[in-house]
């Protein structure tokens, strides 16, 4: 943090004026990583007090919270569905995406703007409207609700996010490797496994863990296709209801931020290259 | 052609093999000869499943919207009483209202708290400037449920500000307009949804031409006017993006409100949950979905018309 400030006077001459270093700008910005942040903390913060409320002043340290968090056998079966929904809605979403981002990134299509646009759908439209639209469809064709209802509804919203981490990866690599490996003979297929594959797959990678965080987290849509196994977000909503139980839930909610952080984070660090390029690519 | 002609005629009759071959090779090379075929062909899987997985639900939606609940199932006659029950009970137009205001106040709320971050990421911040991108985003991919779950901890009854302000001194009873209120609700959205403002505004700044700014400056304008004259103009299309992007989804919101709304934050959608649960009317539900998404789908072509006419003039 410090060197954009420190470096700021030596940079002076270099940077134009217009971006020189702005002091109220950058506590604003500081204040606001925290305003982003903070809330979040509180969660491992209360989840290590030795007390039921969340409030101050802090009781004491105590794991006991985490110890009856770790004992309870419908956290655990919750824990085992979510992980199954969303490796699967993951592995699917992200083929899915592989499919369409290079699709939309290799070939001229007339039409490509509105089919794109249907793809990126379910990132406006509200997740009550699709996940009430899903429960009709399901019911009405006599689908019982169960983990395989709510992976369905994970991989329509989680397709437009496999996209738009995938498609910035393709357009990143130069097309003229896969014209190259044609040319020497190799089918589509082995040029698409020993070329581009390889090509993109730190983006692959990225889209699967994104995507499998987005489900792992996802509630709105498993609260409506849920049959009577619960996901993880769909136990803690339920656990909610028991002002006893709270401690428990931020032990767990606080175990849960930490992988999500983590997944993210090794995601969004795989997909930097194309980050970074897309981002020095400014005149 | 002969073959071709043939085929046409009896497409299932038993056909020689070398005229089924010839009819693939020709097939084939219409197939590679064309770009766009070769790409719709790729793109198909992903096209038809979402496709069929949002075209199928929101026609059996709509089907469903002009039916009758009849205690565990439905009157299929089309009637128009669900729609007509949107428009005449109070009930249902106040929660409409009151969900557009909220999530209203919410967009405004988080974009102008969204733009100065925006700006000075991409125009302050030159090095490391994608750990910065990467800590703007990534609280919005950590549980949704547990973000707002954190706010009500904080914003609680006996949560971090009111217990923390008691025992400083400076309060003696909790304040009880922090939980439970619709102020309480739009700050809850404001944070949970700062990187979709966050980032396609960021984008917009990104893409200006630094070279446009240099010249403002260079014919005499001061740091306020250039921004208003350039760099806001120029960062229309990301803020237009964030407030859609933002306010859309915010109408439909229904955690957030049961979470930390109370009675006087609930929101339409709080309700249409509830038709498919407790109230166990699902054609009402249908009905007042369809409006919501109707009502949103009119506010957005309304305000983009309106936004470009604006920028129009501008620029």
């Amino acid at each position: 943090m410090g060197d954009a400030q420190g470096g700021g006077a030596n940079r002076m001459r270099e940077v134009s004026y217009i971006e020189r270093s702005n002091r109220p700008l950058h506590v604003y910005a500081l204040m606001y990583l925290a305003f982003l942040y903070i809330p979040v903390l509180f969660l491992p913060l209360f989840s290590f007090n030795d007390a039921v409320y969340a409030a101050f002043p802090l009781k004491g340290f105590t794991t006991k919270w985490y110890e009856q968090m770790l004992a309870s056998e419908p956290m655990f079966a919750a824990l085992t569905n979510s992980i199954k929904v969303g490796a699967t809605t993951a592995l699917l979403a992200t083929v899915l995406g592989i499919f369409g981002a290079k699709a939309v990134t290799r070939y001229r299509m007339p039409g490509k703007q509105p089919v794109v646009f249907v793809i990126m759908l379910p990132l406006v439209i509200p997740g009550i409207i699709l996940g009430v639209a899903l429960l009709i469809l399901v019911t009405r064709l006599g689908i019982n609700l169960s983990l395989y209802t709510v992976t369905l509804g994970h991989i329509l919203i989680s397709v437009p996010f496999a996209m738009a981490t995938l498609i910035p990866r393709f357009e990143g690599f130069d097309k003229s490797m896969e014209e190259a490996s044609a040319d020497l003979g190799a089918n589509a297929w082995s040029t698409f496994w020993r070329v581009t594959l390889p090509m993109v797959f730190p983006g692959v990678l990225a889209s699967y863990l994104l995507c499998f965080t987005i489900s792992f987290d996802e509630f709105i849509m498993a609260f409506f296709l849920a049959g009577t196994d619960p996901t993880l977000p769909i136990f803690i909503w339920g656990q909610l209801r028991f002002p006893l139980l709270l401690p428990r839930v931020l032990a767990l909610g606080a175990c849960i931020l930490a992988v999500s952080f983590v997944l993210v984070f090794i995601a969004q660090w795989l997909a930097r290259p194309g980050a970074i390029r897309s981002l020095d690519s400014r005149p | 052609m002969n073959i071709h002609r043939v085929n046409q005629a009896t497409p299932g009759a038993s056909l020689g093999i070398a005229s089924v071959t010839s009819w693939r090779g020709k097939l084939r090379a219409v197939f590679l000869r064309s770009e766009a075929i070769r790409g719709y062909t790729l793109l198909s899987p992903t096209l038809v499943v979402m496709m069929f997985g949002m075209c199928a639900p929101f026609a059996i939606m709509v089907a469903v919207s002009f039916w009758t609940q009849h205690a565990f199932d439905f009157d299929t006659t089309f009637t128009l009483g669900r729609y007509q029950d949107v428009i005449d009970k109070p009930i249902y137009m106040a929660l409409m209202l009151r969900s557009l205001a909220i999530s209203g106040a919410c967009t405004v709320v988080t974009v102008l708290l969204a733009y100065p971050m925006a700006y000075y990421v991409a125009f302050h911040v030159h090095r490391h400037k994608l750990i910065w991108i990467i800590l703007m985003t990534l609280p919005f991919w950590t549980s949704y449920l547990l973000r707002v779950f954190a706010w009500k901890v904080i914003l609680g009854f006996n949560g971090v500000i009111n217990s923390g302000l008691k025992g400083l001194g400076l309060i003696e009873q909790p304040l009880e307009f922090l939980l439970y209120s619709p102020t309480a609700v739009v700050i809850t959205l404001a944070h949970a949804w700062a990187a979709f403002a966050i980032l396609p505004i960021y984008v917009s700044l990104e893409k200006i031409d630094r070279s446009l700014l240099e010249a403002a400056t260079d014919l005499g304008d001061g740091p306020v006017k250039r921004f208003l004259g350039v760099t806001l103009p120029l960062s229309l299309p990301g803020i237009i993006a964030a407030t859609l992007l933002i306010f859309i989804p915010t109408v439909g919101d229904y955690v957030t409100p049961a979470l930390v709304g109370g009675p006087s934050g609930i929101m339409l959608a709080n309700n249409i949950q509830a038709q498919f649960g407790k109230v166990n009317d699902w054609p009402m539900g249908a009905a007042l979905a369809m409006a919501m998404m109707i009502t949103v789908a009119v506010i957005s072509v309304v305000y983009i018309w309106v936004t470009r006419k604006a920028a129009g003039r501008i620029v």
